[in-house]
């Protein structure tokens, strides 16, 4: 079974924003049956380039229902310049994030977002232009590429979790392995990750965590009335307490792992092993 | 009767059932007082080699077995390694063995991979199925060479529950000269099978699946049928698997041997009629709901059903919201991206495949139980439905 967060249930159980709107600024088709999920985003768009409405319509796992439920409720009075940037890890993280193997599920979202709001400005989206690699689930190099670097994905398994490329016959995995390397080629060093990277010094290194701490994790936990302090840093091991609602909290150890470590490890060091003082 | 608000229906017994409680009632002695090693001298432990010998004729009378062909493993997957291993180690000249698409991981994966054991190259046929799950013997026939070392079929699938024409096929095999086994552990218990009267060389049954606890199983070696240990240590079954036995489980399976021979009648009257009651209501009160596998060729405990345009993650967990338990081919329970290999391999369509349920009952289920889920189901396809977006234009 899988681990679900009481957010992920809920939005399962009881999802938001159900049906398609009528005479809708933008609608957005992702999926298909073949791949076992697929999602139909409707959303109304206002004169002040305001969303004031989202529904959606989907055929998936309760992750992918779950998804869009959240994805519909971010949606509403968000301004559409804002919806543009809004990633797959900002859905995943609403829901107090997602199985590894079920990120795709928050990657269709964003995916339908796209489309609805490529529908609205009446602009083609580069991504069906791209290559397919993947042709067991129709995924183009574009979308690939863009995963890697989104999510500083550094496996072809994580590919399959995030995209689904792979996930079938497995005859792309050499594709996808040479699409790894060229995209972690041509990007700027910091966000490369194992490759790169110099030897830091132990104070750099401890600097460099408490810094991104501060700078970042800190103020989007407490947006969920979280907190996070710092212990210790050995080696590799990073140590901190979650306070607030973080602690006890049924999904802690997602956000540590899935949030905490992964920030940690894209912006200091791609080995940090993020654990919870107990 | 009603189901209270607690109470797990459950509907997953080709995954795992039950302990008797006959069968817990047998094992208990074995887990306490009586802990001697069924080895020694003493009367200590030899009073405990005899509940072991009883044991191993309750599980050969159940199967129409002699107690000297049964060998007792950890599991149905060690029964399986340990025949096909067997086989083709007994042929080291021959390179071919011959298994379906329908397959349990432990004999496909195994068929797959056998270069890895033997450092030699393998080629296996993985025999068609048809649309409705069975199996063409001709088609069989016609797959044997005389570089087939050994044939593995199961005698019913898990997922549909069809039955395969094993005895026959074990005969053909046999006028070939060919080893036959067969991956009996979702029909032993639920069919009458009598070896004796078939040309099968090796059976494997797991004991979960039959209502003893799990971490037992048996493999059946027919008299005279060449065979070379997968465990090689002490004396244990003959010489034919090293290990200390597992006495409390053995003498669990044991019981629950005897108990599925005196309950095969039930099995199969009882138990079919709620099953077909549940199939009926269901395939009856939702539309565009399909029957995988076919009607009559199949065990009497298991129905499984698609509901198209909705995915069975989703359906399986608001079951559970009610307590009742079933398990899915889609791809998202598989763990995998792809659903069940069994129903592609029948040409399930894909928007049937991912909302396939699978329904399997035992002799605990009641009727209330199945009205209960009869009750339950149609408003979760339904509300499920509302929300898919091939459901409007499809329905």
């Amino acid at each position: 079974m899988w681990e679900y967060t009481d957010k992920v249930q809920e939005h399962f159980i009881n999802p938001k924003n159900v049906g398609e709107i009528e005479n809708a600024d933008g609608v957005g088709n992702v999926g298909s049956i073949a791949c076992g999920d697929a999602l139909r985003l409707t959303i109304k768009v206002d004169e002040n380039q305001i969303i004031t409405d989202a529904k959606f319509k989907t055929f998936g796992c309760a992750s992918a229902i779950a998804s869009s439920s959240m994805l519909t409720e971010m949606l509403k009075g968000m301004k559409l310049e804002d919806a543009k940037k809004l990633t797959n890890d900002d859905i995943a993280k609403a829901l107090g994030g997602l199985p590894k193997e079920k990120m795709h599920c928050s990657v269709m979202g964003r995916e339908a977002l796209e489309a609805a709001i490529a529908d609205y400005t009446g602009v083609i989206l580069p991504m069906a232009q791209g290559e397919v690699v993947c042709e067991c689930f129709g995924v183009t190099d574009l979308e690939i590429i863009r995963a890697i670097k989104e999510n500083a994905l550094t496996s072809v398994e994580e590919i399959t979790n995030f995209t689904k490329a792979g996930g079938g016959c497995g005859k792309c995995e050499g594709r996808l392995r040479e699409l790894l390397v060229e995209t972690a080629e041509g990007l700027p060093e910091q966000t490369v990750g194992v490759k790169k990277q110099k030897r830091m010094t132990s104070l750099e290194k401890i600097k460099k965590i408490e810094e991104v701490i501060e700078r970042e994790i800190k103020p989007t936990l407490k947006k969920d009335g979280g907190d996070i302090r710092l212990i210790d840093v050995d080696g590799d091991f990073v140590t901190v307490s979650l306070r607030g609602s973080c602690a006890g909290c049924h999904s802690s150890r997602t956000t540590l792992k899935e949030y905490v470590e992964k920030k940690l490890r894209e912006q200091v060091l791609e080995s940090l092993i993020v654990e919870e003082d107990k | 009767m009603t189901v209270s608000p607690d109470q797990v229906v459950y509907m997953d017994n080709n995954a795992t059932t039950r302990v008797a409680p006959e069968v817990l009632d047998a094992m208990m002695p074995y887990l306490t007082a009586l802990y001697g090693n069924p080895s020694s001298m003493h009367t200590f432990g030899g009073q405990v080699g005899q509940a072991v010998s009883q044991a191993r004729q309750e599980v050969a009378d159940l199967l129409g077995a002699s107690p000297e062909e049964i060998v007792f493993t950890s599991c149905g997957t060690e029964s399986d390694s340990t025949a096909i291993l067997s086989a083709i180690q007994t042929y080291p000249e021959k390179n071919h063995v011959v298994t379906t698409r329908v397959e349990h991981p432990a004999v496909k994966n195994l068929c797959d991979n056998l270069e890895i054991f033997t450092g030699r190259k393998y080629h296996s046929t993985r025999l068609h199925v048809e649309a409705d799950g069975t199996l063409d013997v001709q088609r069989f026939k016609d797959s044997l060479t005389d570089e087939t070392a050994i044939v593995s079929v199961m005698w019913a699938n898990n997922e549909t529950g069809v039955i395969f024409p094993v005895e026959e096929m074990a005969r053909i095999a046999k006028e070939r000269g060919i080893l036959f086994h067969t991956d009996a552990v979702q029909a032993v218990g639920k069919i009458p099978i009598n070896l004796k009267a078939t040309a099968i060389d090796f059976l494997s049954l797991s004991g979960h699946k039959l209502h003893a606890p799990k971490g037992i199983g048996v493999l059946y070696v027919r008299k005279g049928t060449p065979f070379i240990p997968f465990l090689n240590g002490g004396h244990q079954e003959r010489g034919r698997r090293g290990g200390t036995e597992n006495v409390a489980s053995i003498v669990g399976l044991g019981k629950a041997c005897a108990l599925a021979a005196a309950k095969m009648d039930e099995e199969n009257t009882r138990v079919r009629a709620l099953r077909d009651k549940l199939e009926k209501g269901l395939l009856t009160s939702i539309p565009k709901a399909l029957l995988n596998g076919h009607p009559e060729q199949r065990l009497p405990n298991t129905a499984n059903i698609s509901f198209e345009y909705v995915e069975g993650e989703a359906i399986l967990l608001h079951m559970n919201q009610h307590n009742i338990c079933a398990s899915s081919g889609s791809a998202c329970t598989s763990g995998s991206l792809e659903p069940s290999h069994v129903l592609r391999a029948m040409g399930v369509p894909f928007t049937a495949a991912h909302g396939s349920i699978r329904f399997s009952l035992s002799i605990y289920n009641t009727e209330a139980e199945v009205d209960f889920v009869l009750e339950k189901m149609p408003a979760i396809i339904a509300k499920l439905r509302a929300m898919s977006p091939f459901w409007e234009e499809n329905k």
